[in-house]
């Protein structure tokens, strides 16, 4: 116990440190917090309750356009503002800045957590892989209408205001936004895996037709899980927002074959269902990809590509399967609390 | 020391051509995210040898002198995929990986929006010379600047001379009838923007308003919806992909209509492609060859033409893109602007790019506070036997408007 | 909403545009309909999900697109098309397919998603970004003023599709391999119990999508265009059509992908062209929510 203490805080101490040991990497850690969101959130669906998404980027693109209407709309009308044709010069003060960056995260967090409640109503009568075009298919769709919608910029995009001060500032800011957000995220699950709740998702993975009998009501757990996941992608999707600056909506926005691939790949690389693995594999999959990124320039996605037959063919329970095969006396100590935790 | 080796090598060696002392400058690093692949390569490609064949010409010309120094061009390229998260990644990792301190532009305005607040962020001066949305220019960037006309100039003349014809034939303007198709993307619907408020000026009226679809590959349903409307204008804008398709497709489904303006004619290579699909079609460009633009470095504007075509194999049997001389301006506006500041100092060379009044062989060179280039107009060419011949505005036609289109 | 009442109008002011819009959509549909049905294929005898079906098609227009720049009838392209994407099909199943037949449904839409981004792109670095097509030179025949126009291209490339269809309906039901198929389809196990080779079954099976897909493409560099990237569109459609028609029903595919054409078509004339890939897609939405209630009414779900 004391022994995981001393691990956590090392990774927290690490983590706040980062972006001020290596000042130069601080946009390629932020993304890699937002690869540990997206992965740690999918696998919420996908590995504790085996349900395989593969529309979770909705939630992203959506928290993006929510958060930019609130931000903007707080203050200017959002037409005037994505209109390419206006001579006008609109500024955001300091303050008007951050009220608007906090409720815009809130907001988009919030915003998604109540579709993906709705939407689940609709999707979560779909199992194995018709789920995963059926979500697919409201992702791309989302993605082909918001680009018509010349209120949200149309296929331009949205420019989202600028900071007014120092940018390493606004870099590091972003930063620990991402850092926030991810380690409650881990936090928080770290704490609903254990309780009565990620039990019941789990019966859900393991034999949904049972839990049924058992007295679980099996759709309200799926909806509220999938509007939990989709609170902290949608929140990170508006922090991308103010990240990027300037997004459009197939591309950046609803990016249904990077992202929305990228964190399924993640969570493959780590290991699905477990806590760790998501977070491993990201960090696995996003040093992975800034090397092919740059040093395979042309060829990078036929690595990516390659990569993912691999791991999906090769090493489906990912590293910390392989870990728990080879090394199970490192996972037979948590089974052993387990059990003993059981039996008082 | 170098400066006394060198002064002595050109004493001894002066008579054996500029490119040995070309050999001796040192070098500039500027950085560009280009589009390699994706939607944009085809233009994307153009940019960089417009970029590539510039820097080579300022080589062989003695190099950009900053008072007794002499320096060459040298680009670090990364390919952004056509994907604005892409390039504004990029644009991060050449300014804080690679240490560039000068940045020249993306290919589109799509790209050019997205990576513009990162050099605004950072102060890098970006010259850009392929993004010409409107939209570029209306958030206070201070670092940006653009060596092109902005979109909504593309086809709006395109409008005026329809209005003329309609004069000419005893017509009021606003009987003519416009369908409009274009990519949802910035710079199509800024020239969509253009075209919009020009008709509405004449009491055009518009009578299909269409976008192209995302991959632009067809555009069929619009046709059929035109020989049904028979408007007497229609306007396409796609970039390279996107005139391709049009000309393609107007062609075998037989549609006539008196006047069909579109952009990127040059860089999709029509003529070569679609031979007489492309006859009389109305093309608007940025720069022509035939202009009477002229500098010291690339000579009059068709000896530009000439000598890109001869350094340049591919380009031999076809008409240069205006997207590669465009692209060969900016470096030269950095040149220009080098020079004057005297310094490799980016705040100062922000300054002099600023305070640029320059004529080149593309057309005159002069910023607009928010960075747009005000100096040069557009030009609307029609495809003629095969050639593209200016016939609009009046100042620099050389030949008239064939019309209505057979 | 105006421009969809206008285009609405266009419909009944011009009743001859209904008949292009569906001639149209039934052309394109024909060749959905080809690589939906290899796709029933692979999916209802080893139940893989292959979500590289369109870059099959891809490969097979490029193969086609090869033979007409050596000089060579691009006509030739189809049966060569066919022969060669056989030979890819055999070999990409014996290194990925083979392994992730037995595995969870996941497994298999995931593994083919990464074969599809890396065929995508390897096409891209073989034979560039651009769009690209074969023009045969035939004329087009035109009809009701202009408006409805058949190239006779296409009139050919339909024509062959639809032989390929009947020759591979005739095959499924007359041949041994054809019979071995069917029987694996139904019951793997006591296929093999009775003595059938299941792993040569589909080993054959994946060959054989492959080659109608490659087969497909080389009609539609015919026709339409060709591009290392337009493949994911024809799998959204394969998946939508077969989801609409279900497995093991070559009819039912055949004529879901000609409605699906038409549909598609339609939606593109209403709605506008901008939303084409959005009509796809919605469709086949729509079509998983509709059979979706179909089940819900048993109290069952869409497995």
């Amino acid at each position: 116990m004391n022994k995981k203490f001393i691990l956590y805080a090392v990774l927290l101490a690490f983590s706040v440190a980062a972006p001020f040991l290596f000042p130069n990497y601080q946009t390629q850690l932020a993304t890699l917090w937002l690869m540990i969101i997206v992965a740690l959130t999918w696998d919420m669906t996908g590995g504790q309750m085996g349900y395989n998404s593969l529309g979770n980027i909705f939630f992203y693109g959506t928290g993006m356009y929510v958060c930019a209407v609130i931000t903007i709309g707080l203050y200017y009308d959002v037409g005037e503002w994505t209109n390419a044709s206006r001579t006008e010069i609109f500024t955001f003060s300091d303050r008007q800045y951050f009220t608007g960056m906090v409720l815009g995260i809130l907001g988009a967090g919030l915003f998604c957590a109540a579709s993906a409640y709705f939407i689940g109503m609709l999707t979560f009568g779909l199992r194995g892989p018709y789920f995963a075009i059926g979500t697919l298919g409201v992702a791309i769709a989302a993605g082909e209408i918001v680009s018509n919608i010349e209120w949200l910029g149309g296929g331009q995009g949205v420019s989202m205001p600028i900071y007014n001060g120092d940018f390493d500032t606004f870099k590091t800011l972003i930063y620990f936004e991402y850092a926030i957000l991810g380690v409650g995220l881990f936090v928080f699950l770290n704490w609903l895996y254990k309780t009565r709740f990620g039990a019941a998702i789990n019966a859900i993975r393991d034999d949904e037709e049972k839990a049924e009998a058992m007295g679980i009501h099996t759709l309200r757990y799926k909806l509220v899980t999938w509007a939990m996941s989709a609170f902290f992608v949608g929140a990170a999707g508006a922090i991308s927002a103010f990240q990027l600056i300037h997004f459009e909506p197939l591309e950046t926005a609803y990016q249904t074959i990077n992202l929305g691939i990228f964190m399924v790949v993640c969570v493959l690389l780590g290991g699905k269902g477990t806590l760790w693995g998501p977070v491993i594999g990201a960090i696995m999959f996003q040093v992975f990809k800034e090397t092919t990124w740059n040093y395979f320039l042309g060829w990078q996605w036929v690595a990516l590509g390659a990569l993912i037959v691999i791991v999906v063919v090769f090493f489906q329970d990912g590293l910390m399967g392989w870990l728990r095969l080879k090394r199970p006396e490192w996972f037979g100590v948590k089974v052993e609390q387990k059990t003993s935790e059981a039996g008082a | 020391m170098r400066t006394t080796l060198f002064s002595v090598a050109t004493l001894a060696f002066g008579a054996l051509g500029s490119s040995a002392i070309a050999m001796d400058c040192e070098t500039i690093t500027l950085g560009a995210a280009i589009s390699l692949t994706g939607k944009y390569s085809t233009d994307g490609v153009h940019t960089q040898k417009g970029y590539e064949f510039a820097i080579q010409k300022i080589k062989d010309d003695g190099g950009v002198k900053i008072g007794d120094k002499c320096y060459n061009f040298n680009v670090v390229y990364y390919d952004d995929e056509s994907k604005g998260d892409r390039g504004a990644t990029l644009a991060e990792r050449l300014i804080n990986q690679d240490g560039v301190q000068y940045m020249l532009g993306p290919y589109s305005s799509g790209l050019t929006t997205a990576i513009a607040p990162v050099t605004e962020k950072y102060e890098i001066p970006m010259v850009e010379a392929e993004g010409a949305s409107r939209s570029l220019f209306n958030k206070g960037y201070k670092n940006l600047f653009a060596v092109l006309s902005t979109s909504e100039q593309y086809l709006a003349s395109a409008i005026t001379l329809a209005a003329e014809m309609a004069k000419a034939e005893g017509k009021d303007p606003s009987e003519v009838t416009v369908a409009i198709a274009v990519e949802n993307d910035p710079f199509s619907l800024d020239v969509r923007a253009g075209v919009v408020d020009d008709a509405a000026r004449f009491g055009m009226k518009i009578v299909i308003d269409e976008k192209l679809p995302r991959d632009l590959s067809d555009m069929t349903g619009i046709l059929t919806k035109v020989k049904l409307v028979k408007p007497d204008v229609l306007i396409v804008s796609g970039h390279a992909k996107g005139a391709a398709t049009a000309v393609r497709q107007i062609g075998e489904q037989g549609v006539s209509v008196p006047m069909i303006a579109m952009t990127h004619c040059e860089s999709a290579d029509v003529v070569g492609n679609f031979g007489d699909f492309a006859e009389n079609l109305l093309c608007s460009t940025q720069w022509s060859e035939t202009l009477t633009y002229e500098d010291p470095i690339f000579g009059t504007a068709s000896n530009y033409h000439e000598e890109f075509k001869a350094a340049n194999a591919d380009y031999a049997d076809k008409t240069v893109p205006y997207q590669v001389a465009q692209a060969s301006a900016a470096v030269y506006v950095f040149k220009d602007a080098f020079e004057r500041a005297g310094s490799l100092d980016k705040a100062a060379l922000r300054d002099a790019i600023a305070a640029t009044d320059l004529m080149t062989f593309y057309g005159g060179i002069k910023f607009a506070p928010e960075g747009n280039n005000i100096a040069k107009p557009m030009v609307l060419r029609q495809i003629q036997g095969g050639e593209y011949k200016v016939v609009a505005p009046s100042a620099f036609a050389s030949d008239k408007l064939v019309w209505p289109r057979p | 909403m105006d421009e969809i009442l206008f285009n609405i109008s266009l419909l009944i002011d011009y009743p001859i545009v209904n008949l292009k819009i569906i001639i149209d959509g039934v052309m394109i549909g024909a060749l959905f309909a080809l690589a939906a049905y290899g796709l029933a294929l692979v999916w209802g005898v080893m139940n893989v999900k292959n979500l590289a079906q369109g870059d099959f098609v891809i490969a097979g227009g490029y193969v086609a697109l090869m033979l007409s720049k050596a000089g060579i009838n691009p006509l030739f392209g189809v049966p060569l098309a066919f022969v060669v994407m056989w030979g890819i099909g055999w070999v990409i199943y014996k290194v990925i397919i083979t392994r992730v037949i037995e595995r969870d449904l996941f497994t298999s839409l995931l593994a083919t998603f990464g074969l599809a981004i890396m065929m995508a792109q390897l096409m891209n670095l073989m034979f560039g970004s651009d769009a690209q097509s074969v023009n045969l030179g035939y004329d087009t025949l035109r009809f009701a003023d202009g408006i409805i126009d058949v190239p006779i291209a296409k009139l050919i490339g339909v024509g062959m599709a639809a032989v390929l269809a009947i020759a591979v309906v005739l095959f499924m039901k007359r041949s041994r391999m054809g019979q071995a198929i069917r029987a694996t389809a139904q019951d793997a196990r006591a296929a093999r119990v009775l003595g059938i080779d299941t792993e040569k079954v589909y080993a054959f099976t994946f060959g054989l999508n492959a080659a109608i897909c490659g087969a497909a493409g080389a009609i539609i560099v015919m026709i339409w265009v060709i591009q290392p990237f337009y493949g994911i569109g024809y799998s959204v459609r394969a998946f939508v059509i077969v989801t609409a028609a279900g497995l093991g029903n070559l009819p039912g595919v055949i004529a879901a992908g000609l409605g699906f054409g038409a549909a598609e078509q339609y939606g593109a004339h209403i709605f506008g062209d901008g939303y084409k890939q959005a009509i796809a897609v919605i469709l086949l939405l729509l079509v998983l929510f509709f059979r979706l209630l179909q089940q819900r009414r048993n109290r069952q779900v869409l497995k």
